[in-house]
């Protein structure tokens, strides 16, 4: 990865405002966050719970769109406050892989089917689907499990299946939420550690929401949230120590 | 990858019982249709069978099936002599219920015009046609008779001697084929008490009419049978068939019958149009109603069940709908198992209607253009009944998955 590689925006989210509700029962989950991830870079969103931080990744995800504000997805703008200027559904198809806290697999699909399927959702024929899943089931070390449904995995099992699912389509930018907080330690540095590695060979920017503070040196950019306020925090070493 | 299936596969149990369940539904509306069709048959069915060209009856009258006819004997001869008539025969039909091994037991007799008509035109699948001209009956098989079993009706005794399938009347009673003159004699079936009773009332009668105060040697007739009473008109028929000699025009033959002051004359077509429009109309229009009504229903608890379906894997919607899956993939995932559903409810309710209909009492006919046009209301419901489904999985959000 070069230099200019690694400059080159993946995902950019310009003053974001999510208000949830109406009068009364209005909730300002989201203020002024704005947020700049490059292709390469590993962002950790940390924060107290209730601070918006998922408001942020599902309105960056295109699933849940702020109020106003713009994203950016490379340097295309996606959405200008609730407005899309693309097919938020094939953008999220081509360029987002989604990882969160439960792992949300298809429960009639096997574990290999339900990375199978995201590919084929993207056009490609289904044996190269198939072949690319196994090998990416293989790299997390599922690949025994492939043929089981997810009823029948471990949290864990079913975690890095659907970390398998997200990095299928080689996306560009990668959003998880809390994805480690049904793994022990080990493994959920493992998967921090993953997703660095990914960032890093495949050039996407990956946003992670966590509270795990003991895997944060894994990370080449911290932001954190605070009643839905966005703070770039100044240097990884710093918060680590602290 | 199709979803469809994969889904199916998972919940086989349940979608089979669904499917089951869908198929009965289907089965009943299909034995509608069928009952429908055995209905409309089986009254023209006798008409059909027997082929006569015209039918001759009591004037104004819209017998001998729909109504009661009665004509004299001797139209027969009269008939006959009618050209381009190339044969007459009598026809006696009436129903009878009496009483059989402490069961009710209708039977539709037919008289046939012996020696002329032995019942060689009967489709038998026993036995044989009509070998004397008395006390020998061909039985359909609806009334349970045995071939060479004893049937005793009024006085007499009769033996089956030949079997016909579903010849039946238009209300669905089997008909017994007996000579014309045994046919008679089982409509007025009198005890010697009755015949006794009848001759002393005609000579009380008598005794009223100065003529037989003046020759009482006269009222001695009164006793005497009463087909030897000139006075007394003799016993009637229902009607005469006629057959026309081939290449002669039927309209001319009953347009000279027509002119006759005592009777009506109706071709056979008339005489089926009879049928379906009077007696069989009611039953006919109140089975189609329930028909549509089955329909309504059937498609009702299609798009209950097909919604549900829906509910069971919204999650699974709003998921590929997350992992961007464009709206054309869900769709298909829907509308393929409400098709699959459909198809296969259909294919059981046709294998298993072939199974359960035979044993209903009438016929129901399933008929090839009725199935083909019900499968085609199951495409349709199939389809319509899967837009509620359709509906609500279009409204789920991405969001939904995250819950
Ligand atoms: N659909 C919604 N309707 C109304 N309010 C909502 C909705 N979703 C979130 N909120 C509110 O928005 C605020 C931010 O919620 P959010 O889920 O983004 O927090 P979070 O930082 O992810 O918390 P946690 O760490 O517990 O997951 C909260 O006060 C929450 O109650
Ligand atoms: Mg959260």
């Amino acid at each position: 990865m070069t230099v200019r590689d690694s400059e080159m925006p993946a995902i950019r989210a310009e003053r974001l405002v999510k208000i949830y509700g109406e009068g009364n029962t209005e909730v300002v989950a989201m203020q002024d966050a704005s947020m700049h991830v490059n292709r390469g870079e590993v962002v950790a969103l940390l924060g107290p719970s209730g601070s918006g931080k998922s408001t942020f990744l599902t309105a960056v995800g295109l699933i849940n769109p702020p109020t106003s504000g713009q994203i950016f997805i490379g340097s295309t703008l996606v959405l200008d406050g609730e407005r899309p200027h693309a097919d938020l559904r094939s953008m999220r198809r081509q360029h987002i892989g989604f990882i969160f806290q439960k792992s949300n697999l298809i429960p009639f699909l096997s574990a290999v089917e339900n990375v199978q399927i995201a590919m084929e959702l993207n056009g490609q024929t289904s044996i190269a689907a198939r072949r690319r899943a196994l090998e990416l089931m293989d790299y997390l070390g599922v690949a025994e499990r492939a043929d089981n449904l997810p009823s029948m995995l471990s949290g864990g099992q079913q975690q890095r299946v659907a970390v398998a699912r997200a990095l299928a389509n080689k996306p560009s930018v990668i959003l998880a939420d809390e994805p480690t907080a049904a793994l022990d330690s080990r493994r959920s540095r493992q998967v921090m550690e993953l997703l660095a590695t990914v960032a890093h060979e495949q050039g996407a920017g990956v946003i992670v929401v966590t509270h795990d503070h003991r895997a944060l040196d894994v990370f080449d950019a911290l932001y954190e949230m605070e009643d839905g306020r966005m703070r770039r925090k100044k240097s990884v070493i710093h918060s680590v120590i602290s | 990858m199709n979803l469809a299936t994969k889904d199916i596969r998972r919940n086989l149990g349940r979608f089979a019982l669904t499917c089951l369940g869908i198929s009965m539904l289907l089965m009943v509306v299909m034995g509608m249709g069928g009952i429908y069709r055995g209905i409309v048959e089986d009254a023209t069915l006798l008409i059909d069978r027997i082929g006569a060209d015209l039918w001759i009856v009591q004037r104004d009258t819209r017998g001998p099936f729909a109504e009661v006819s009665r004509v004299p004997r001797n139209l027969v001869h009269r008939a006959l002599a009618v050209p381009g008539v190339s044969s007459a025969r009598e026809f006696l039909y009436h129903t009878i219920q009496r009483e059989r091994n402490g069961k009710p037991l209708r039977i539709a007799v037919l008289g046939l015009s012996w020696p002329a008509d032995k019942g060689e035109w009967l489709p038998l699948t026993a036995g044989r046609p009509l070998g004397q001209a008395h006390f020998e009956m061909i039985a359909d098989t609806s009334l349970g008779l045995a071939l060479d079993e004893q049937l005793t009706l009024g006085e007499d005794t009769y033996r089956v001697v030949g079997q016909t399938e579903s010849m039946i009347s238009s209300s669905g009673d089997g008909i017994g084929f007996f000579t014309v003159a045994d046919a008679r004699v089982i409509q007025f079936d009198q005890t010697g008490e009755a015949v006794r009773l009848e001759r002393a009332a005609r000579e009380a009668r008598g005794r009223q009419f100065d003529v037989a105060r003046a020759q009482p040697q006269l009222l001695e007739n009164a006793v005497r049978p009463a087909a030897e009473l000139p006075q007394i008109a003799g016993p009637q028929i229902s009607a005469v068939m006629l057959h026309v000699l081939p290449g002669r025009d039927r309209g001319q033959v009953a347009e000279i019958v027509s002119a006759w002051g005592d009777v009506s004359v109706y071709t056979k077509d008339a005489q089926r149009e009879l049928l379906l429009q009077g007696s069989v109309e009611k039953v006919r229009r109140q089975i189609g109603l329930f028909r549509i009504l089955l329909v309504i229903i059937a498609a009702i608890i299609m798009a209950l069940i097909l919604y549900t379906m829906t509910l069971d894997k919204i999650h699974s919607i709003a998921l590929l709908k997350l992992i961007g899956a464009p709206n054309k993939v869900i769709l298909a995932l829907i509308m393929q198992q409400a098709l699959v559903l459909g198809t296969i409810g259909f294919g059981i309710a046709y294998l298993l209607g072939q199974r359960v209909f035979p044993l209903f009492p009438r016929r129901v006919i399933l008929d090839g253009s009725d199935l083909l046009q019900l499968a085609g209301i199951v495409l349709l419901i199939s389809l319509g009944s899967s837009l509620l489904g359709l509906w609500r999985a279009m409204r789920v959000s991405p969001n939904e998955a995250l819950s």
